[in-house]
């Protein structure tokens, strides 16, 4: 009788014990599961109602889409993002790559330097785009204070103008994420093999030879973390514009993520913003989805 | 890591040494120009600012700006300074970060060392929810906070924090659980340990710096955000950030740019702080989150 029990108990707990580990994953499952996916699908179905002020449920079809494709704001916003995404990710790699070869060179100071370059990135962008606001406003900023030292033709005023506005959104970007894509590649030049390098030496290889066919070849996992990343940054950014340009002057830095709060939440188009978001979000997952897949491949 | 250690096989002469360091330089004046213009400026009268040289060391250094932007500068319609928003912004990141950190803990461990079936699917559905562009969400979250009674309320927010940091805590402890030796844990098992009995005895004391990694990731996210606060702070829950932007932003009355310079400085003060204190950790959580997925 006793025994039995005793089995009766252990049967328990190890059944317990199977069902415990599920039971403390299920809430964050829940979570991502209603929040993340069943939010993404709600709001792929309002893309496809007629909805305004608040959601409705008449669907529509594709009729969002096509307000949104005919929308000159928001050709205006894909324009801003491509310029804005490309010029972004290449200086931000450039930087990234020529100040990380250059730290790497046995450099007096880099406990130093690396957390100037690194900083940044801690910051909000609000912040950021506080300061470079004004450090790029030609009243009072940089021109202001290069008149004062005696340039008097120096002109510096892309912050209000149309055409450059959206370069300034680039500089403070490229200012505050720059540092980590050094550290990224830092980190990739550290882990390659010195015997390979000191061997091509001897073969006569010149330092340029060195690092444009073996070192820079050899970084390719960091080029691609970092161009993740970074696009995915692009296509996300939003608080960097409010902060800087407000989106101005007129549309000049409006991007997707700022045309998909002001036609849901101030023009009351909620079915237009719902669809932008969509199309933000297919951006997103187009770089995403195949890097995460091989990553998780990798792995098992 | 072995910086000092390691023999670089790239060897350069006199010339092209002072070239790198000339171009080193250059960029740590870069990065630095902005913060240090903000730090000198948020000294200075308005007088000085609108007068003089953005560049210029303040004549007559004053604290004044930074007592306005604290206590009784104008944001919104009350005149309360940044300390009302600051206290929103630490009574939203200290439970947010908590919370995520835990569950991020125990979904680690599970997905470590308590596999299942579909587990690498699951981890793989929590990685993309950490790059999905919040905007796909904002709508039906607006929704909910307001059914739940929450929109508006610091609650709200954390809650709102706590679900889109899972993903990254869970990548966390689960790439650094993932090379914690499951050979122990199965001995462990053995022995008759349980779930919870291992992960406090066995798991959580070599957690400490990858907890560290993942406490200071969190609470630099989630101290900077923008848009959640701005969609769904209200009035009586905007976080620091978005009472930085009000102010910074107002239209009526005159600019008072020192001042915004010191609520910039206020508002990024506590990251600041963390990345001084442990930036090491900071650089490798920021890794952590891209390298290696």
């Amino acid at each position: 009788m006793a025994t039995a029990r005793q089995t009766a108990d252990i049967d328990l707990r190890t059944r317990l014990q199977d069902w415990l580990p599920k039971l403390v994953l299920s809430p964050s499952v829940a979570a991502i599961l209603v929040f993340v996916y069943g939010f993404i699908a709600y709001t792929i179905y309002l893309s496809f109602t007629g909805s305004k002020m608040l959601p409705s449920y008449d669907l529509v079809g594709f009729d969002n889409y096509a307000t949104l494709f005919g929308l000159s704001a928001w050709s205006t916003a894909l324009i801003n993002l491509s310029i804005f995404a490309s010029l972004y990710i290449i200086i931000c790699m450039a930087i990234g790559l020529l100040l990380a070869i250059f730290l790497d060179q046995k450099i007096r100071g880099e406990g130093l330097l690396r957390p100037i370059y690194l900083y940044p990135m801690a910051l909000s962008f609000i912040v950021t785009g506080t300061a470079w606001k004004w450090f790029l406003d030609p009243g009072i900023g940089l021109e202001h204070t290069m008149h004062l030292w005696g340039w008097e033709s120096f002109k510096f005023g892309w912050i209000k103008d149309r055409n450059m506005a959206i370069y300034t959104l680039v500089i403070a970007a490229v200012w505050q994420s720059s540092g980590f894509v050094m550290a990224m590649f830092l980190a990739g030049l550290r882990g390659i093999d010195n015997e390979m390098l000191k061997a091509a030496q001897i073969d006569g290889a010149s330092n340029w030879q060195l690092y444009r066919r073996i070192v820079i070849p050899l970084l390719r996992p960091a080029f691609m973390s970092a161009f993740v990343i970074l696009a995915h940054l692009a296509i996300k950014s939003y608080d960097l514009v409010i902060a800087l340009t407000g989106g101005g002057p007129g549309r000049a830095t409006e991007l997707p993520a700022t045309f998909m709060y002001s036609y849901t939440f101030t023009r009351n188009q909620m079915g237009v913003g719902a669809s932008s978001a969509v199309i933000m979000l297919m951006g997103v997952a187009a770089i995403m989805v195949p890097y995460i897949y091989a990553e998780l491949k990798e792995k098992k | 890591m072995s910086a000092a250690t390691q023999d670089t096989a790239v060897r350069t002469g006199r010339i092209t040494r002072t070239f790198i360091y000339v171009v080193l330089i250059f960029f740590a004046l870069f990065y630095l120009l902005p913060f240090f213009i903000m730090m000198i400026n948020s000294l200075k009268p308005l007088s000085e600012i609108t007068a003089g040289n953005m560049m210029a060391l303040p004549k007559e250094p004053t604290l004044a700006p930074w007592g306005a932007a604290w206590s009784t500068a104008q944001i919104g319609v009350e005149a309360t300074g940044l300390k009302p928003y600051f206290l929103n912004s630490i009574l939203m990141v200290v439970p947010a970060v908590a919370i995520s950190t835990v569950l991020g803990a125990l979904n680690g461990y599970i997905l470590t060392k308590w596999r299942f079936r579909g587990d690498t699917v699951l981890f793989g559905l929590m990685l993309f929810s950490c790059f999905i562009p919040f905007q796909i969400v904002l709508i039906p979250m607006a929704r909910i906070l307001g059914m739940l009674g929450l929109a508006g309320s610091v609650q709200g927010l954390i809650l709102v924090h706590v679900v889109y940091g899972i993903g990254f805590a869970t990548l966390y402890f689960r790439n650094y659980y993932a090379a914690f030796p499951t050979e122990l844990v199965k001995s462990a098992m053995i022995d008759g340990a349980g779930f919870f009995r291992i992960f406090w005895r066995i798991m959580l004391p070599v957690s400490g710096p990858i907890a560290v990694v993942c406490i200071i990731w969190q609470f630099t996210n989630i101290w900077n955000d923008f848009l959640f606060g701005v969609s769904f702070g209200g009035l009586n829950a905007q976080p620091v950030t978005v009472a930085l932007n009000n102010l910074v932003q107002s239209s009526t009355g005159v600019k008072e740019y020192n001042v915004h310079f010191a609520a910039a400085i206020l508002a990024a003060l506590p990251t600041l702080l963390v990345y001084i204190v442990a930036g090491r950790y900071f650089v490798r959580g920021l890794m952590a989150g891209s390298v290696k997925g």
